[in-house]
């Protein structure tokens, strides 16, 4: 569906992009992960055929964003990071321009614009200007004025910027619901987020993709074996006992000291393979409450361990170094 | 085309919504119309002479007006992002272009269509032929044309509306001032630049009945060129 080979972007002599490539196949949702600066806002409005790339090739359904920008247009829609609303116009009159805009022909604006609106959840203030709605809202509305027109693509820059807790829920939901129909690229730099929505993570960095494959390919293949968070009511030296007696486990620690009153510990364990039927059948055998327990979501690290900089500790240690061995009245002048 | 009147519609409709539209042009007609009562009624003139005086002020109005509304047609857009949508959207520059140049062209045959009270009394209340009237509209229709265009073309170099409205104020002086340089240089220099004069030259026969063919031509092309010149700022712009 989207095939970017050696893709590059170059704003004068700094690279911004590149070498980039990758496959994204029909009806997946991919996630575009990385620091701010990585280059995914880039990529993506070059998906988006805004941005000309200075080498390499997109193509979108077969056709070149160079060669056949508008034909890829029409199967594009782009959601950038600071939605391009129009506050006087109402969600349905604002709706109805932009799929007219994409082309939609006759009475196949109202058709699109209400399927875009109840996909959306916008029914509600459809009649209602967009400059009186509240951020989520205007975040619905820009992923409604991308879907409107069908588009075989979208590209949805930060959908999530700026929600509360409940807006990201429902964001989440909604860019889930897309899935299949739709073939989603999502930028985020909130880990959970990606992990949370998409079928792969592309973690980018300095232009370059690092790492791509889903939330379990990454814990596999950075950390060995699986992690298991587990809550217990008490018992800590009993339950670390117990966990050590089974064969698969590697490491027990203790990651939450004993809540005053509640007494409630939580302790991660290291294990080869997925022992958590192992684990519980074995705490619960052993009359230990056991309150909560799962796979310790770990993304956050292991995004960390895949952008982090070895330099710059080295840079910061040399850094000290040399302040240290700088003479104090220099230091006390600058 | 169906696209450029999309466009066009909602810049007109995003005019109408707010009271900014006419706001513009309540004051240009206030302005406007007490310069005229100055300069015009209330002086001992022929009948076609005052009508000239309408004409001019009429045209000052005009060149005000398009500076005011031709210079927000994208500068807004860009400053408020809603630009993107434009960009993204498979729709060529010249038809962004033409659909924003409808739109406040069609303020600007508004405003002119609403002066039309003025030349009615002198009409009315003096002896001017209807021909008189017929060709300062049509010379009004035409410069309003040429100073849409020419303000549009800066609205698509600026980021914002302040510079917009810097940018496209500096080029409607010069094209209007363009006499003043003529007067101190020998010919052909000084016919070159008063040809090239958006008002003095140009406009002058439109106010005094006459239909210069030449003058028709130099607004049209004055217009089809600043148009060319935004259309091909915002392809440069688009891909950056």
């Amino acid at each position: 569906m989207i095939e970017i080979q050696d893709l590059y972007k170059y704003y004068g002599d700094r690279r911004v992009v590149g070498p980039l490539t990758t496959t994204i196949g029909q009806g997946e949702i991919v996630g575009l992960l990385g620091l701010n600066g990585a280059g995914k806002t880039t990529t993506l409005r070059i998906l988006a055929c805004d941005l000309l790339p200075t080498s390499g090739s997109v193509r979108v359904g077969g056709l070149d964003v160079v060669e056949k920008p508008h034909e890829v247009r029409g199967q594009v829609g782009y959601l950038p990071d600071r939605p391009p609303l129009y506050d006087d116009m109402t969600v349905r009159e604002y709706l109805a321009y932009a799929a007219r805009l994409r082309r939609v022909q006759g009475s196949g604006v109202e058709k699109c614009v209400s399927e875009a609106e109840e996909l959306t959840e916008l029914g509600d203030v459809r009649h209602q200007l967009i400059g009186t709605l509240s951020h989520g809202y205007r975040q619905r509305v820009g992923i409604a004025q991308a879907i409107v027109h069908r588009p075989a693509f979208v590209v949805l820059d930060e959908p999530i910027s700026g929600l509360d807790p409940v807006q990201i829920v429902e964001m989440r939901e909604l860019v889930r619901s897309l899935r299949g129909e739709h073939t989603v690229v999502v930028s985020s730099h909130i880990l959970t987020e990606i992990s949370e929505t998409c079928d792969r993570i592309l973690v980018i960095k300095d232009g370059e993709i690092r790492w791509q494959g889903s939330e379990a390919d990454l814990s596999s293949q950075l950390s060995q074996g699986m992690r298991v968070q587990i809550t217990l009511r008490g018992g800590e030296a009993q339950a670390r006992q117990v966990l050590q007696g089974i064969p698969a486990v590697e490491n027990v620690e203790t990651v939450d000291a004993a809540e005053s009153g509640e007494s409630l510990v939580t302790l991660v364990v290291t294990a080869a393979g997925d022992p958590r039927d192992e684990l519980c059948r074995a705490l619960v055998g052993a009359g230990i409450g056991v309150l909560e327990l799962g796979r310790r979501r770990e993304l956050e690290g292991l995004f960390l361990e895949l952008v982090s900089e070895p330099v710059d500790g080295e840079r910061r240690k040399k850094k000290r170094r040399a302040q240290e061995a700088e003479p104090a009245e220099q230091r006390e002048e600058a | 085309m169906s696209q450029s009147l999309l466009i066009a519609r909602r810049e007109l409709y995003a005019y109408i919504r707010s009271p900014m539209g006419a706001l513009i042009i309540a004051a240009a007609l206030l302005g406007g119309g007490m310069w005229f009562n100055w300069r015009g009624v209330g002086q001992p003139l022929l009948s076609a002479e005052v009508l000239a005086v309408f004409f001019e002020t009429a045209s000052g109005m005009v060149m005000l007006c398009s500076v005011v509304l031709g210079t927000r047609l994208l500068a807004e857009e860009r400053q408020s992002g809603s630009m993107i949508l434009l960009k993204t959207a498979p729709i060529n520059e010249r038809e962004i272009v033409f659909g924003k140049f409808l739109a406040g062209y069609l303020m600007i045959v508004v405003l002119i269509a609403l002066t039309a009270y003025m030349p009615l009394h002198v009409y009315l209340n003096g002896k001017v032929s209807f021909g008189h009237i017929a060709v300062g509209y049509a010379g009004l229709l035409l410069l309003g044309a040429a100073s849409i265009a020419v303000c549009l073309f800066a609205s698509a170099l600026a980021s914002s509306q302040v510079v917009a409205v810097i940018i496209g104020a500096a080029l409607m002086l010069a094209l209007v001032l363009l006499w003043a340089p003529a007067k101190v240089t020998e010919p052909p220099l000084n016919k070159f630049l008063n040809g090239l004069a958006l008002h003095h030259e140009n406009f002058r026969p439109f106010m005094n009945g006459i239909l210069q063919l030449k003058s028709v031509a130099f607004y049209l092309v004055v217009t089809y060129f600043f148009l060319l010149c935004a259309s091909k700022v915002l392809e440069a712009r688009r891909w950056r």
